[in-house]
């Protein structure tokens, strides 16, 4: 083995893998958090769905998308097999052992944290990233009156009422004093998902396992790759609990409940 | 006396290391609260050397909390209620008449049963032999103040050689790492002026020897920082974490 195999396959550099990998996804959360807001606007998906057109299309936004895949897939990866390899550093457990006494439950349930987790992603993309990919996603058409701005929105259907399709993702075009966008439509697909109350619960209850994971995860990550300091480590102590352990999964949180009460 | 307390022992008994062991249930009786817990586990053992039985096999030494001989698991935590002692300075006065206490060994892998409630830490003397020390000439010590020490990186480095080596830590931990010891062990020279000629090998070795011991990885869950007697503080495994980065992708040999 070379240095740097060697390095990774140390007990401090599978940290570090868990880390790095663990820190980027933080990062996409962010991003995904953000992006999705758009659902909350009132224009009948119409941002939405050419945001979701941009970033399916967009080359950088595309590797960078490969890259996520991979690491969720290897942090989950490297993270079962951490937690295999921990358990048998212990062949025989106590009989009697005080946890609570002296660590947090989140920091001692990262792998069935993390496991929920894994399950509601693959739940979560075969519901929208498999059916926008590979699934019958209607298309919806808007008409946008370029001197007043107003947009008209109708399903893209033929005059006997059923479902057309176009060649790509996405079409643009000018008819007059009318831009006309033909798009996937993404954000029909999303509401009428989220009109199951039950899948409703089961994207609330993978958030608190997102937020747990993360209270524990966030500021471990740093402490992973070595940066614990009492100059920054409050800040970043802050940031894992208000942003990436309650406001993240609060607003993924309320695009069902939005979706499924309001809308 | 009064005062003086009633209480249920349930001990690990182990004959041998291959040996599979079992709870042992002890009644004690009349326990006075100032006695040390290894007191009580003296009383216990007259008892049953009186009664012709085997006494119960635990190590000690100093029992004044500098040695780090002494590691019992009691009632689900090393060194039992209390944070900041050993096992020796933790008196009955913790306890009240009529509780039952649990008392286990060590348990990992890498720290095996001897008998009953010893355990073999040789793992943590390899750790050191590994790259736990600094290469200094023998002849006359020289002058104190020959090489000046901030006075900030002088206290972190004696906070880190706090360490008793009592494995407290791999015991607390629920992936039975000993990233506390060994991150303490590291610290202390890396802090030093002392320390730095040998400073990457000593990372690269010490955490090579951490891991072919068979110690688990740490996932930060902090207790073993909560439980060493020491307060021995998790930022050593950081400032470890950095080291060994850092070692890799500085150290002279390829
Ligand atoms: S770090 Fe603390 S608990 Fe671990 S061996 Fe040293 S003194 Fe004991
Ligand atoms: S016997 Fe020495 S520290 Fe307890």
């Amino acid at each position: 083995m070379n240095w740097f195999s060697k390095m990774f396959a140390s007990s401090i550099g599978q940290k570090l893998i868990l880390a790095l990998t663990g820190l980027f996804l933080c990062t996409f959360l962010v991003v995904h958090v953000i992006g999705n807001l758009q659902l909350f606007k009132n224009d009948n998906g119409l941002a939405f769905n050419l945001y979701s057109v941009f970033m399916t299309t967009n080359p950088l936004i595309k590797t960078v998308s490969y890259l996520l895949y991979f690491s969720i897939l290897f942090h989950a990866f490297k993270g079962l097999q951490l937690a295999y390899k921990n358990k048998i550093a212990r062949p025989v457990g106590y009989a009697v052992i005080n946890g609570k006494a002296n660590s947090h439950w989140t920091s001692r349930s990262m792998g069935v944290l993390g496991t929920i987790i894994l399950v509601f992603i693959v739940v979560h993309m075969s519901d929208f990233w498999y059916e926008y990919k590979f699934g019958n996603i209607p298309y919806a058409k808007y008409t946008e009156n370029m001197s007043t701005g107003e947009v008209k929105f109708e399903r893209y259907l033929s005059e006997a009422g059923e479902p057309l399709t176009i060649n790509s993702k996405k079409e643009e075009y000018v008819e007059g004093n009318n831009k006309i966008i033909i798009v996937k439509d993404l954000y029909e697909e999303v509401s009428e998902e989220f009109e199951n109350p039950f899948l409703v619960m089961v994207y609330i209850l993978a958030m608190f396992a997102i937020g747990f994971h993360l209270f524990h995860g966030f500021q471990s990550g740093f402490q992973s790759i070595g940066l614990n300091h009492p100059r920054y480590s409050p800040a970043i102590k802050f940031l894992g609990l208000w942003v990436f352990s309650i406001l993240v999964p609060a607003l993924f949180a309320a695009m069902p409940i939005y979706f499924l009460l309001i809308k | 006396m009064s005062g003086n307390m009633n209480l249920t022992l349930k001990v690990w008994r182990q004959k041998n290391k291959s040996d599979k062991g079992r709870f042992e249930t002890y009644p004690v009786q009349d326990i006075s609260p100032d006695m040390s817990f290894l007191e009580m586990f003296d009383v216990l053992n007259e008892k049953l050397i009186n009664d012709g039985k085997e006494p119960v096999a635990f190590d000690h030494d100093c029992r004044e909390g500098i040695c780090g001989m002494c590691s019992m698991f009691i009632n689900g935590r090393p060194h039992g209620p209390l944070q900041g002692v050993t096992t020796c300075q933790l008196h009955m006065r913790s306890f009240k008449t009529g509780d039952t206490i649990v008392v286990e060994p060590w348990r990992a892998k890498a720290f095996p049963v001897i008998k009953d409630l010893a355990v073999d830490r040789s793992a943590f003397d390899r750790i050191i032999a590994s790259g736990g020390f600094i290469s200094v000439n023998t002849g006359n010590a020289q002058d104190a103040n020959a090489t000046p020490i901030g006075k900030d990186d002088a206290d972190a480095s004696f906070a880190a050689a706090m360490c008793i080596g009592c494995g407290a830590c791999v015991a607390a931990c629920k992936n039975a790492s000993a990233m506390l010891f060994v991150s303490a062990k590291i610290s202390q020279f890396a802090l030093l002026p002392q320390g730095q000629p040998e400073r990457n090998q000593r990372v690269l070795n010490m955490v090579a020897q951490m891991d072919a011991e068979g110690f688990g990885s740490c996932t930060n869950t902090g207790a073993c920082e909560a439980e060493c007697p020491k307060g021995i503080s998790l930022s050593n495994i950081a400032r470890m974490n950095r080291d060994f980065i850092g070692a890799q992708l500085s150290s002279q040999k390829v």
